[in-house]
């Protein structure tokens, strides 16, 4: 199982302080952040994507750019690339340009955005919602599998002839994951393309959870890509770690009384129970997480949000420190003791694993367009746009 | 075709004992009377909004209902009929009884039979019902009872003839009527049944 840490990249005052980072202190904050978790051997890091105060977050691939060169070994990943919004040719671009820069330590997750104006900003209607998820994500995948494109759809202007660059690396394209709390379409979305489907339950309770995976699980064997429990499966979570966990409830209450989203609500200890939130020792995260695999089956990626409410940064790297050295070790241990059988994915695919599969399938693309015949369409790039 | 049918009774009375739950209760009464009459098995469900008032603001805050808040909701989505008693604060339903509508999904009462009913201190609030709750319960595409039961502090004093007991009957009669000829079960959908294959939403 991977383990990491995504961020959403809200810039809070600190209540204890009062003190406000400004946004390129922010921004500064996250880089380090990657740096440090990638040092202290965290498996991922992803950034969210926001285009809104009190979020900086608003370009993923310049930030996992500059982080693929400054980084070792960790997976650089988003949570969420906004599917609705974004003009999925530039995300083809994009994210095959870092996917290329990466060498491949990358993947992305789909999302839809969680604020209502982002869509008019960008041209975009919220009514429109699963429809634009739908469509921008089935173009993206023909931009990233198919060398020429001809295309024609109802939310963006039609394509002819249309060769995405650079093309992915080795012929694959990056590995996708779906993010979504409440749509069972996304769900259904991720099981009909055997990507990977990701629940993000840091704000919600574990019954509902494990509805959304089961649904996924089933969908995923339905559509055939496997069986149910060969689907890939991650969860979100939210810890404050001190050695002692009164200390870390001390610590962290000032910042959970009046964090966005649930602050002002119910309290740390009911939110606490009713959500993945822990607040205290090594061993209390230990034991809360390593319950989650009876709720949803094996799963292979765990991400926890540690960055957010005000945290100084001093604060998160230790938080890092502590997730790293003294929980994910024991964790990993534990639950991977639990997966049920050896043809259940341990980790997430890798690049290098998928390109394997393409290669044993016979399903790598070319990796450059203009001197051959596109593998699906037979086209050539000249010919098209004739 | 089942005989049996379920009552999901809302009352938004802040105060114990409280002249809305006491309104509640006399309209559940008449209502399952009429019903067993009818020949049909009756179960009342009273939801306390008072014993939720905490989680109702937290759900509003959080985007969830926690553990009994949450088995409140979903009585009220299974039930095959609804009553619901607000107090009228400031001239209409307390802020109390609209955050919870607020909080229910709102597809979940579609077509279900509702009574309403609200008390206050004097008889000048009566039309509170008609301006204010029913279009609400309206908008969520309920099927409201036409007579609505309005209490003030007065006739609870009045005579066993007075008007009240006989609204209460009638509005007991009126929607024992609906739910009899409703098929019992305004169960809840299964929320990822009618989840559409992937396939049809490519429109393919």
């Amino acid at each position: 199982m991977q383990f990491g840490i995504f961020s959403v990249s809200d810039v809070t005052p600190d209540p204890t302080t009062g003190r406000a980072p400004d946004d390129s202190e922010r921004v500064r904050s996250m880089l380090t952040i990657a740096q440090h978790a990638d040092a202290a051997g965290l498996d991922v890091f992803a950034t969210g994507e926001h285009h809104n105060p009190p979020f900086v977050a608003s370009s993923p691939t310049t930030m996992l750019g500059y982080l693929a060169g400054v980084t070792k070994d960790i997976t650089l990943s988003t949570a969420t690339t906004l599917i609705t919004t974004n003009d999925p040719v530039r995300l083809a671009e994009e994210y095959a340009m870092l996917q290329v820069i990466s060498d491949g330590r990358m993947d992305l997750m789909m999302g839809r955005g969680n604020t209502g104006p982002v869509y008019p900003w960008f041209g975009q209607d919220i009514r429109n919602g699963i429809p634009l998820a739908v469509e921008n994500y089935a173009l993206l995948r023909r931009l990233w599998t198919e060398d020429v494109v001809d295309w024609e759809g109802k939310f963006r202007t039609p394509l002819q002839g249309f060769t995405a660059t650079p093309r992915p690396l080795d012929g694959v394209p990056p590995f996708v994951w779906h993010g979504s709390i409440r749509s069972p379409e996304i769900a259904e979305q991720a099981a009909y393309y055997g990507d990977g489907f990701l629940h993000n339950n840091i704000f919600w309770p574990m019954h509902h959870t494990r509805q959304m995976v089961r649904f996924y699980r089933q969908r995923y064997e339905h559509h055939g890509h496997g069986r149910a429990d060969q689907a890939i499966v991650g969860l979100g979570g939210q810890v404050f770690l001190h050695r002692n966990s009164q200390e870390a409830v001390r610590q962290f209450r000032p910042y959970f009384d009046v964090a966005p989203v649930y602050g002002h609500g119910p309290s740390l200890e009911d939110f606490s129970a009713q959500t993945p939130l822990t607040v205290g020792s090594p061993q209390q995260v230990i034991d809360r997480y390593a319950s989650f695999v009876d709720d949803v089956g094996y799963y292979q990626r765990q991400m926890f949000l540690i960055d957010h409410a005000g945290l100084p940064l001093k604060t998160v790297l230790e938080q890092i420190d502590l997730l790293a050295g003294e929980v994910v070790p024991e964790l990993r241990k534990i639950v991977e003791a639990k997966r049920p059988a050896d043809d259940v994915p341990l980790n997430p695919p890798t690049h290098a694993e998928r390109v394997a599969a393409a290669r044993a399938a016979g399903r790598t693309a070319a990796t450059h367009v203009g001197d051959g015949v596109d593998a699906v369409t037979g086209a050539r790039a000249e010919e098209s746009v004739r | 075709m089942s005989t049996h049918r379920t009552l999901a009774v809302v009352s938004a009375g802040l105060s114990q004992p409280s002249s809305t739950r006491l309104l509640a209760d006399r309209l559940a009464g008449a209502t399952a009377d009429e019903l067993r009459a009818a020949g049909l098995e009756v179960d009342v469900e009273v939801v306390e909004l008072r014993e939720h008032a905490h989680a109702i603001m937290d759900a509003m805050l959080t985007g969830f209902p926690s553990g009994g808040l949450a088995e409140a909701l979903q009585t009220v989505a299974e039930a095959d009929a609804l009553i619901l008693v607000s107090p009228l604060f400031t001239t209409t339903y307390s802020g109390l009884f609209k955050s919870f509508v607020d909080i229910i999904d709102p597809d979940a009462l579609t077509g279900k039979p509702v009574l309403l009913g609200a008390t206050g201190g004097t008889p000048r609030h009566s039309l509170a019902l008609d301006y204010s709750m029913r279009p609400l319960l309206t908008y969520l595409r309920t099927q409201v009872m036409p007579t609505v039961v309005f209490a003030a502090t007065d006739d609870w004093a009045g005579q066993d003839e007075s008007a009240l007991p006989r609204r209460i009957a009638r509005a007991g009669r009126e929607l024992a009527d609906a739910v009899a000829a409703r098929p019992a079960g305004g169960g809840v959908d299964d929320p990822f049944g009618d989840t559409p294959d992937f396939a049809d939403l490519l429109g393919r």
